[in-house]
């Protein structure tokens, strides 16, 4: 006797928890296999680019820190550098180094999240994620010494940094990165080579290079699928060229590999934060500036940054006004989601969160 | 420092003999194709071996009131080079260009999120869907006379 079955179609999010915000997702499913992807997105669309054309050069920044939230610094300095080579001007030598610090900072922190919740995701509820936040809240309390926010921070401006560190900062810093040490080596002794993990994410989901290349996919993502390129090394903004750091490269490109990328790009990060506080001299932190500042008409720029997520790109179109007259932002979470069905279908329901997980995407980033 | 780019120039001599009709002018920094031969332009710019445009970074649509401007900046992973095409769209009513979706995957979302939010139709495309806002809503707000 045979059992009549169907295919059954289920909304994933947009209130689901493990959706990283408003995602959603139709899936249909034959049994546990899935055999359908559909995203559906746009529950978080604000218009920043349509309100970038209402504020001045300067204003915008507030609006790149409600871009992707858990990693503002490099959204603030993917726009200052796209105004700066619109208006060809350049920082001064220690608004380079802050910048480069407080990128990598926020880079960690943003990693943090992405591997705490990509474990918690796998059903290691609570303890990961806490080991991670531990973490990142120390980050956003130096951040806080930096510029009084811990999110929406706002901190660097076109031609530098808004304002010098306190004095008790550098301090902070060093006690962080000390401890940050040990809380490292304690998360990569937990689950690095943890067994349930690496049985669960290994060969999952593999993104070959070409199909990754093809979909536009880049930052970690990309990384884990064999690619060796990151734009910090491409093509060196602010102080990345006077540090030294690898990039990690995964194999196969498989769920446990975007982990790895991740969890290596957090040591290559602190060892380049490490070079900034040995190399950073006293000096301006930003050049001076008018307050409302105009480009020249027609004057255009393309500026990017390797994010934590991976290629953020500021395209500005200037007509000689006060305010950018196009502000197109290329968002690494949303094109990264184009390979959501190449990652899914096929694969079970239990693996389904999992690899939307590794793929580390921010809902405010992706719908905008 | 910036990775080197290929010129207009370079891509305008290299379109005129692999996909004629196509290139309407050039200039140091960018090459304006015909919006209506954009995925043959796509495909000779993508498959050819010394320009090797394997990465898409991204689709930008432009309102200049008098026409939308797409601009495609590329990258080659191997070369490690990058360059930028145009293409200006007339008309106001329903502009088209052509997708260039079979080519480069990563333009899906792209080219719809430009239908969504510039109101230009991209021919070609499998799931030419609004994708931020919902099927139904009137305009396209990021054009000049929005609101």
């Amino acid at each position: 006797m045979t059992i009549r079955t169907e295919p059954m179609t289920v909304n994933v999010g947009p209130q689901h928890p493990s959706t990283h915000g408003v995602f959603r997702v139709r899936i249909t499913f034959d049994g546990e296999d899935i055999v359908e992807v559909e995203p559906v997105l746009g529950y978080l669309h604000r218009g920043s680019e349509k309100l970038a054309e209402e504020r001045n050069y300067v204003q915008v920044v507030t609006l790149t820190d409600r871009l992707d939230y858990t990693s503002s610094m490099i959204n603030n300095q993917a726009y200052c550098l796209a105004v700066e080579q619109l208006l060809g001007i350049e920082p001064p030598p220690r608004g380079k180094y802050l910048r480069t610090l407080a990128a990598e900072l926020q880079r960690i922190a943003s990693h943090l999240i992405a591997v705490g919740f990509f474990v918690q995701e796998l059903g290691a509820f609570g303890t990961p994620l806490m080991y991670t936040f531990r973490s990142r809240e120390r980050i956003l309390d130096l951040f806080e010494m930096l510029c009084g926010a811990r999110v929406t921070v706002s901190y660097m401006r076109p031609g530098g940094v808004f304002a010098d560190t306190p004095a008790d900062f550098w301090p902070a810093l060093e006690q962080f990165l000390e401890d940050f040490e040990g809380e490292l080596e304690e998360i990569e002794n937990l689950l690095l080579s943890n067994e349930i993990l690496m049985v669960r994410t290994r060969g999952v989901s593999p993104l070959p290079a070409d199909v990754a290349i093809n979909c536009s996919v880049s930052g970690p993502v990309l990384r884990a699928s064999g690619v060796n390129w990151d734009w910090r090394k491409m093509a060196p903004y602010d102080a990345y060229d006077q540090v030294e750091f690898d990039i990690p490269v995964g194999q196969n490109g498989d769920n446990y590999d975007r982990f790895w990328v991740r969890m290596q790009e957090v040591r290559q990060s602190l060892r380049i934060v490490r070079q900034c506080v040995a190399q950073i001299e006293p000096g301006p932190v930003r050049q001076e500036l008018p307050l409302v500042l105009r480009a020249a008409p027609g004057a255009e720029a393309y500026g990017r940054v390797e994010a934590s997520k991976g290629e953020l790109g500021f395209f500005l179109v200037s007509d000689g006004g006060v305010s950018p007259y196009r502000c197109k932002i290329r968002s690494p979470s949303l094109i990264n989601l184009t390979i959501t069905e190449h990652l899914l279908l096929g694969w079970k329901l239990a693996d389904m969160i999992v690899s939307l997980g590794s793929v580390d995407i921010n809902m405010g980033e992706v719908d905008r | 420092m910036t990775l080197p780019a290929v010129s207009g120039e370079t891509l305008a001599r290299r379109l005129r003999e692999a996909a004629p009709n196509s290139v309407v002018e050039w200039s140091e920094a960018a090459v304006w194709v015909e919006p209506g031969s954009l995925d043959s332009v796509a495909s000779v710019l993508h498959d050819d071996a010394e320009i090797d445009f394997k990465f898409l970074n991204s689709i930008s649509a432009i309102d200049f009131v008098e026409h939308f401007e797409l601009v495609y900046h590329l990258t080659s992973i191997s070369r490690r080079h990058t360059g930028v095409v145009r293409s200006r769209v007339y008309g106001r009513e329903e502009p088209t260009a052509a997708s260039v979706v079979g080519v480069w995957k990563g333009a899906d979302f792209q080219e719809r999120e430009i239908w969504d939010l510039m109101g230009v139709r991209f021919i070609g495309h499998p799931n030419m869907k609004r994708i931020m806002l919902w099927e139904g809503f009137d305009g396209h707000p990021l054009r000049k006379d929005f609101l």
